[in-house]
């Protein structure tokens, strides 16, 4: 298999979303399933950057606009996300996930 | 010696994040996690892209982390309440089996697609490029992008102080 830096990028990525993606499958504790999902929405990131550096791009600054733009989307999501997780600590006294049934508290 | 530094970094950056992934103790995980943040953006540093390494570690190594720090503190119990309780090992195990299914299926992607690449040397995007890009073809996205971190923010405030016991009351 021929190591072009593209290919190492992409594996790296590729890697790192499966990690995030058996940490949000495997625990239930709400706190680290949104850590995996950030460290997936990171694995993403990587794939822009990668491809803005080493693909045929378009044009000059295209993939790290994109990635400023993921970036800022991902830290709302992080900040409602922790938001969510706080209200439901206040209404069930837990955050484990197979906790949290009822949708009116 | 490029491709050695990339893979050293990817193998810290791996290792953290599958640590943080697989401990008991959420404190561990979180400053781990920070760890394997600070190892993307190296990676952005690596391959040309400083706006970005600079905006992940604003972003990520320092609110994110800060905020993620905070509700692990304010959702415990009492001061001893911090290792979270085992889960199930048949969760732990279909769990990893899902994500390396997940993982085939990319890595035979990688493998086996003919990946068109550019030269040894990228673009480059320098903060002054980026700022007219940012300012001009894509205003209205930056303008959109600034609405919805207000509403996000504003919304992420009002669902935390929703207090139950204040309802309950009226």
């Amino acid at each position: 298999m021929s190591s072009h830096p593209l290919e190492i990028c992409l594996v790296f990525s590729s890697l790192l979303f499966c990690v995030g993606l058996a940490g949000a499958l495997s625990r239930s504790n709400s706190i680290l399933v949104l850590l995996g999902i950030e460290l997936m929405l990171n694995a993403a990131n990587l794939n822009f950057v990668a491809f803005w550096r080493y693909g045929a791009s378009p044009a000059p600054a295209t993939g790290v606009v994109f990635v400023a733009f993921s970036v800022a989307v991902a830290a709302a999501e992080a900040a409602v996300g922790l938001a969510l997780v706080i209200s439901i600590y206040r209404r069930q006294k837990s955050i484990r996930l197979q906790e949290a049934v009822r949708l009116k508290g | 010696m490029n491709t050695l530094f990339l893979i050293l970094v990817a193998l810290v950056t791996l290792g953290a994040a599958a640590t943080a992934m697989a401990l008991r103790n959420l404190i561990h995980s979180v400053l781990l996690l920070i760890g394997s943040w600070i190892g993307v953006s190296v990676f952005y540093l690596f391959a040309g892209a400083e706006f970005v390494a600079f905006a992940q570690v604003l972003v990520y190594v320092g609110a994110v982390s800060m905020v993620v720090l905070f509700a692990v503190l304010l959702t415990r119990r009492s001061r001893a309440d911090i290792a979270v309780t085992p889960d199930s090992l048949s969760r732990a195990i279909s769990a990893v089996l899902a994500s390396a299914a997940v993982l085939g299926v990319l890595l035979y992607g990688i493998v086996f697609t003919p990946l068109r690449v550019s030269g040894a040397k990228g673009p480059s995007a320098t903060v002054k490029q980026l700022g007219v890009e940012l300012m001009g073809d894509h205003a209205a996205a930056l303008l959109i992008i600034g609405m919805i971190l207000t509403v996000a923010t504003l919304g992420a405030v009002v669902i935390a102080s929703n207090d139950p016991k204040a309802e309950d009351r009226q």
